[in-house]
């Protein structure tokens, strides 16, 4: 499949989306191309979950076209990664971090499958890019919310997918954690070629990497670089009440009442 | 103790023991796993309802119990992920499941032991049928379990990402359910329903303490649970006079080995498998990054 780099990774046409009889997303309109960094912002219930999980295929759009790499979405498309949100583990599981990481490659293959020195010496390099192979062999309960992100980073990355779609990467870890989180997935990223779609409560730590925001909220949506997205003028029409955007120490603090 | 060997319904007892054995541990391994341990022990329950009914209406109790176990399992199944409301439906279809067994147990008491030997299991009666059947439906059961290992372990531990990658998951939901119907129906026999949670949970439980690898722990999982049966069953013969049944033996040694464990575990656990750094307080500082439930996002520095 050859790629020009004007060519859509996602494009989304009047896209209405519908959750238990809620409109999350109404008559959205949004082009993604190769290689690009995006950041969605929102509030809670806002659906920026929802989209990454119609962009897997997982749910179907109420109304519109939706194309992803050039086809409507499917589930099992081994072209996306995907991490979803942390969830927290129990301490008693035998399962070690790397072979959360194979699950990415093989999981969904029937049978027992054998060990291969070729497979893992493919898991050890994934887990390598994401700093986590010195607990490679550690049960997955007792690693830290860093540490377990990291792996289902690698998890995502280890079929080498053209879309990284990452669900709040950035919840449970401190500044610093999140910071390599961040430096890394934009490195490796930006190294393939990989379109990334991150959400994120959060936009300061993502400003030095991200190349366009999309704000969501309200049933509507709006795409942009961080200084067309976020100001107050922007926000505040989006949200249909007053919003300001606040600059202060080099970041920004949005503030405003959210309905 | 040897000469316990040489009765053929000890050697058809060890078989279908040894059988049931491998495949309780092989799919305790993935209940854990999937967080239904819980369901490893209502099915039984259910399953001595279904048996005991069966006995009331004449029939065998092994259609009965067979019937009750896979409706509910798959039930159950098809109940959704939402722990907590399930294990609040599974407990009080269980605990009806068993009103009504011993309303069926008091309105035939001439069935009583019968239906004492449902519940607490028995080495006597395990004809050479009965073990060439658990041979037959063992073997049926561990193949499918090889068969589904990636894809259900892949669906129980990550259901969102393994459903994005296009693994079937109420397909797998549901035949794991009916795997473990057939596992239970086939080990009531020898170990009872009402203790048969201890076969099923207790020996995967011990070795994911021990090993982190999953095949080591299934294969630990399985010798343990071979040994057990052998274990409760000779035993239950040599004191016969006693009458204990296999069921009290084999929860005795389950829980002896698994408490030492468990107690134990944290000695060897984070060991060796990796070079621990000791938590840092901005590991605990979660402050920037908490999911929020407004956009009203001033956001407090965390403590550089």
């Amino acid at each position: 499949m050859e790629e020009s780099s004007g060519k859509a990774v996602i494009s989304l046409e009047e896209v209405t989306i519908k959750l238990g009889g809620r409109t999350i997303q109404e008559n959205m309109n949004l082009t993604v191309h190769a290689g690009e960094l995006i950041a969605i912002l929102g509030p809670n219930g806002a659906g920026k979950s929802t989209l990454l999980k119609l962009l897997l295929g997982l749910i179907k759009a109420s109304a519109g076209t939706v194309h992803v790499l050039g086809r409507p979405p499917r589930r099992g498309n081994s072209a996306i990664g995907y991490a979803p949100q942390h969830r927290v583990l129990e301490a008693d599981l035998a399962l070690r971090a790397r072979d959360v990481v194979g699950f990415g490659l093989d999981g969904h293959h029937w049978g027992p499958g054998w060990p291969s020195k070729n497979r893992k010496s493919v898991i050890d390099m994934a887990l390598d890019e994401v700093g986590a192979l010195e607990f490679a062999d550690a049960p997955v309960g007792q690693l830290s919310g860093g540490e377990q992100q990291r792996l289902l980073i690698a998890q995502a990355l280890i079929t080498n997918p053209r879309l990284l779609l990452l669900d709040e990467p950035l919840n449970n870890l401190d500044i610093s954690r999140g910071q390599e989180i961040v430096s890394l997935i934009a490195s490796v990223c930006r190294a393939r070629n990989i379109t990334v779609l991150l959400v994120t409560h959060d936009i300061n730590p993502l400003l030095p990497v991200i190349d366009r925001v999309l704000y969501m909220a309200n049933a509507r949506c709006t795409i942009g670089t961080p200084e067309e997205v976020i100001t107050s003028a922007t926000l505040s029409s989006l949200y249909n009440s007053p919003v300001e955007v606040v600059q202060a120490l080099g970041r920004l603090f949005v503030v405003g009442a959210e309905t | 103790m040897f000469d316990a060997l040489s009765y053929q319904f000890i050697q058809n007892a060890l078989i279908a023991g040894t059988c049931t054995a491998v495949i309780a541990a092989f799919i305790g391994y993935f209940l854990i796993v999937r967080g239904l341990s819980f369901a490893g022990h209502a099915l039984p329950n259910i399953a001595f309802a279904g048996a005991a009914g069966a006995v009331m209406l004449g029939i065998a109790p092994v259609y009965g119990l067979f019937v009750f176990t896979i409706g509910a399992g798959v039930g159950i199944a098809l109940l959704g992920k939402k722990v907590g409301e399930r294990d609040i439906t599974i407990g009080v279809i269980m605990t009806f499941a068993l009103g009504l067994g011993l309303m069926f147990l008091s309105l035939y008491s001439g069935y009583a032991e019968r239906v004492y030997s449902i519940l607490f299991g028995t080495i006597l009666g395990v004809s050479q049928g009965d073990a060439l059947n658990s041979i037959i439906w063992s073997c049926l059961v561990f193949a499918a379990l090889l068969f589904l290992f990636r894809p259900l372990l892949f669906s129980s531990f990550d259901p969102e990402v393994a459903d994005a990658r296009g693994v079937p998951m109420r397909l797998i939901a549901v035949t794991f359910m009916v795997l473990l119907a057939i596992t239970i129906s086939i080990s009531i026999q020898i170990v009872g329903a009402l203790l048969l949670f201890t076969l099923l949970v207790g020996p995967a439980a011990t070795a994911s303490r021990i090993f982190h690898r999953p095949a080591w722990a299934l294969l630990l999982a399985c010798g343990l649970g071979v040994v057990y049966i052998w274990f409760s069953i000779i035993m239950a013969f040599e004191f016969q006079d006693g009458s204990w049944p296999v069921s009290f033996y084999l929860a005795t040694i389950s829980f002896a080995v698994y408490l030492p464990v468990r107690l134990l575990s944290p000695m060897w656990q984070g060991k060796g498998s990796r070079r621990r750094e000791p938590a840092s307080a901005t590991d605990r500082n979660v402050v920037a990054y908490q999911e929020k439930e407004s956009v009203n996002v001033v956001k407090q520095e965390a403590v550089r």
